[in-house]
């Protein structure tokens, strides 16, 4: 009697719903995304949801990276000239830009130096009258040291805006393609500064981007129409929603029923059948990313790169390959993945090789050697099971004579205690690159500044630091390549990490739609996306 | 009557504090930086881990974070969510309506199905009919949420199977409803869009039934057993000598006394329901109030989860006191005795 109670119930409902399906006729593509924005002023947030929802839609930056790459091109700045000592950035700001006009704004002006001006000033002046607001931290701009950077932004006139730098700062440039750089409405602003309703400016966004924001249903749908007037040309597609769905099995169930068009995350188990849905058009790309082991460089025997060293030839990464990543990444051999400029494909990997690496420990001194692995509790791009990574390490390592235990803490804990200077073990982590610029790996990663932080080698090397150092305060453009190339030789001769894997990224969409571009960067940008008819 | 409403009242008090010591104590002992889990694997300085931390109110003394918490709750302010940085109170509210639309839509659906299947296996006690519905239920009620609910969508949504139903969310993403009410079967009747009603109850079906399983189990079970004690009673013998009608006996004389057990349970799931959802609402991309407190959950997003728990925990006390209400309306002699 259940039974047959809920197949009536369904049959029903299903009816019911089939007839709903034909009722708008705007070209709508319906992205079916992995959770809630935090909020829609990207500079507030440090996710790729939030950026998703807000930068990559809904504004813009003075200068953009090309879509599905890592070149910067010019998008609210026509162009931009650097003095000769490289601390003063003067961008031509382009005229004729529109801010969306909302239900709840309509803009009287076009886009000027204003609102660069008020952008960047929010996040950086603790004064100025936005800056509290939302809770007030901008921990990209601070990550990104600008406020140490930066000395002033001047408005030359209504279309010039002149960065003056403390510092010469090569990677400068692709900063301001970030998120956090995305360029709101001065106007708008001050029009919700009137209307005392401050707190709404980072929920109703108004911007300059291809699609303007309509609506946001909390853990449910956000809704956008196209920018009428967008300065680059009207999108394509007339509407664009996010229907909010954290279940990747859901995702893809939501995918082959239609209901979405585009899915991120999915997981690794639904692959094979996905390649092979005709409901389904799998794209794939190498990552901007970077999975790792990093020793503890300041802890002996560990300081010693002979043991190092010896550590990394004693795991078979191939294996690795295989078994975590079920064949879709890469081994790495640098600390940087090959889709960024300056990766050095000349560096030799301390290829696989336990006798060499038990020859290597003898010459080092050190036998009955034991020690701990780091396993992240999380799945991240550049590791989808760290704990069966480290047990593979684990048991690479025992061939070797070496004794390893498996670690791990709740994520929050497991951030903040692999930072710590005196640190016991081995700790497998990962990065996936901001802005494509090698600086973004090497210097946040590897540099002195970034030990007992974002360095969880602790290694701080001289010859490293100088190249790396050097090439950030270099404009020349080969220069720097070379600079990079070099650092990386130093690193593999130095060996602070077991450089895994970079993943392959996979992104199932369905046949109709159009150009569309997996983003490098791990976003979703759907300018330029069509749907066929 | 306002001696026993005063009494009942009057236990909600400590009964209050004692969750907002719970709300305020849980998410604290559960490992975790909140800080350090915002800034990811990019992290923060120790200096701006301290500033942070200070501007959360952290850096303070348990007590003191307490006390303010309960000060808070008396002036009508939680806090303010430090993920999404909107006040808890407006967060909650904004997501409560998706989950009493589900859970309404649950308990009808498991006290539509429960109730009359719970009173035919008394009747037909030791019957095949009996011994199905039994086995049923139990099977229900030990279905995992998260395979149940999967299960469905595969079977009647995906195009590979019977196609029926919608997989996930409250409605089509291709109607634009206007938020008004927060209930999107009212919401969709209100708007202009032609087919967003019938698209927003298609939306229902499966979360209604995965939901509505365990309590209708439970329903069906706790029906059968009351209806079985009242129906060996002496009075519903001496109804049987009298020749009254099978109808009238079980549908009037017994029910009337087995629905006191049945409201009881009926009421208790409206707090599981509204607590409980959390698989369902997680598997149906449902964004109501369980989704938002796992969310808050795993970024440990403190004043979310201990205004959440309060919230949640005050609507379950208000509920079993409208059930404790009900029992008097039902049946007077309950009313008297207590008061």
């Amino acid at each position: 009697m259940i039974k047959r109670g809920l197949l009536a119930t369904a049959a029903v409902a299903g009816m019911l719903a089939m007839g709903s399906f034909s009722a708008a006729e705007a070209k709508t593509l319906v992205f079916c995304s992995e959770g809630s924005p935090e909020g829609f002023t990207p500079a507030l947030y440090t996710a790729g949801t939030t950026f998703d929802a807000s930068s990559r839609q809904v504004f813009n930056r003075l200068v953009e990276f090309e879509r599905g790459s890592t070149t910067i091109v010019p998008a609210l700045a026509e162009g931009f000239e650097v003095s000769e000592d490289g601390t003063e950035y003067t961008f031509n700001l382009r005229k004729g830009v529109k801010f969306h006009t909302t239900k709840f704004f309509t803009p009287t002006r076009d886009f000027n130096a204003d609102d660069v001006i008020f952008s960047f000033e929010r996040q950086r002046n603790a004064d100025h009258p936005y800056n509290k607001i939302s809770g007030g931290n901008y921990e990209y701009f601070n990550g990104m040291s600008m406020p140490d950077l930066i000395k002033d932004i001047v408005k030359v006139d209504d279309y010039t805006v002149k960065f003056i730098l403390n510092r010469p700062e090569a990677p400068f440039i692709a900063n301001m393609g970030m998120d956090f750089a995305s360029i709101h409405s001065a106007e708008y602003a001050d029009a919700m500064a009137a209307a005392g309703t401050l707190d709404d400016f980072d929920q109703k966004p108004v911007g300059t981007g291809p699609f303007q924001f309509e609506d946001y249903q909390k853990d449910s749908q956000i809704r956008y129409k196209a920018h009428p007037d967008y300065w680059s040309g009207k999108a394509p597609l007339d509407r664009l929603v996010f229907s909010i769905t954290p279940d990747a099995s859901v995702r893809y169930q939501k995918l082959k029923a239609g209901e979405c068009h585009v899915m991120p995350y999915p997981n690794p188990a639904d692959l094979e059948a996905m390649a092979s849905d005709s409901d389904v058009n799998l794209m794939q790309q190498e990552g901007l990313n970077v999975g790792y082991l990093a020793y503890n460089s300041l802890m002996p025997p560990f300081d010693n790169p002979k043991v190092r060293k010896a550590l990394n030839m004693a795991v078979n990464k191939e294996a690795i390959i295989d078994a975590v990543f079920q064949g879709a990444g890469k081994v790495a051999k640098n600390p940087i993945p090959p889709t960024i400029w300056s990766y050095n494909d000349a560096t030799v990997d301390d290829g696989y090789d336990p006798e060499a690496a038990k020859a290597l420990l003898a010459e080092a001194g050190v036998s009955g050697l034991t020690t701990k692995i780091w396993a992240m509790p999380v799945q991240r791009p550049y590791n989808p099971n760290a704990r069966r990574m480290a047990e593979l390490i684990q048991a690479d390592w025992a061939n070797v004579g070496v004794t390893a235990e498996i670690v791990s803490y709740e994520w929050g804990e497991y951030l903040k205690r692999s930072k710590d200077k005196d640190r016991d073990g081995a700790v497998l982590l990962g990065w996936t690159g901001d802005n494509g610029d090698p600086d973004n790996f090497l210097a946040v990663l590897l540099g002195c500044d970034g030990v007992g932080g974002s360095n969880r080698a602790q290694w701080c090397h001289k010859p490293f630091e100088d190249l790396i150092q050097k090439a950030k305060t270099t404009s020349d453009f080969d220069e720097r390549i070379k600079l990079y190339e070099e650092a990386q030789i130093v690193f593999k001769e130095q060996a602070p990490w077991a450089t895994i894997a970079h993943s392959v990224v996979f992104k199932p969409i369905r046949p109709e739609v159009v150009d569309f571009r997996i983003d490098p960067f791990g976003g979703h940008v759907f300018y330029g996306v069509d749907l066929k008819e | 009557m306002i001696r026993f409403i005063l009494t009942k009242l009057g236990l909600l008090i400590p009964t209050f504090l004692g969750v907002t010591l719970v709300a305020f104590s849980f998410i604290r002992m559960l490992p975790g930086d909140p800080v350090e889990l915002l800034a990811g694997e990019r992290g923060v300085s120790p200096e701006r881990h301290a500033e942070l931390m200070a501007t959360l109110g952290f850096d303070k003394p348990l007590w003191e974070q307490y006390f303010s918490f309960l000060v808070g709750i008396l002036h009508g302010d939680l806090g303010t969510s430090f993920s999404s940085k909107q006040p808890v109170l407006e967060e909650f509210f904004v997501r409560f309506p998706a989950t009493i639309e589900l859970a309404t839509c649950a308990i009808i659906f498991a006290a539509l199905i429960g109730l009359p299947a719970g009173i035919v296996a008394a009747v037909k006690r030791g019957s095949a009919f009996d011994h199905t519905l039994m086995g049923i239920s139990l099977t229900g009620y030990s279905m995992p949420i998260f395979w149940w609910g999967l299960l469905l969508i595969i079977l009647f949504s995906s195009p590979d199977m019977l196609n029926l139903t919608p997989v996930s969310g409250r409605i089509s993403a291709l109607f634009w409803v206007d938020t008004q009410t927060g209930f999107m079967l009212i919401d969709s009747l209100l708007s202009d869009e032609k087919g967003a009603f019938k698209s927003a109850a298609a939306h229902l079906v499966l979360p209604t039934i995965v939901l509505g399983t365990i309590p209708m189990a439970i329903i069906a079970r706790q029906t059968r057993s009351a209806m079985l004690e009242i129906l060996g009673e002496d009075y519903v013998r001496t109804a049987k000598a009298k020749g009254l009608s099978p109808f009238r006996i079980v549908g009037i004389h017994a029910l009337r006394n087995a629905l006191i057990t049945v409201i009881t349970v009926i009421g208790l799931q409206v707090g599981v329901l509204l607590a409980g959802a959390i698989l369902t609402e997680t598997i149906f991309s449902w964004p109501g109030i369980g989704k938002w407190m796992i969310d808050s959950i795993s970024r440990r997003d403190y004043f979310a989860v201990q205004g959440g728990i309060v919230l949640i925990a005050s609507i379950v006390m208000l509920v079993n006191l409208l059930v404790d209400f009900m029992y008097g309306l039902i049946n007077p002699r309950i009313l008297h005795r207590r008061s």
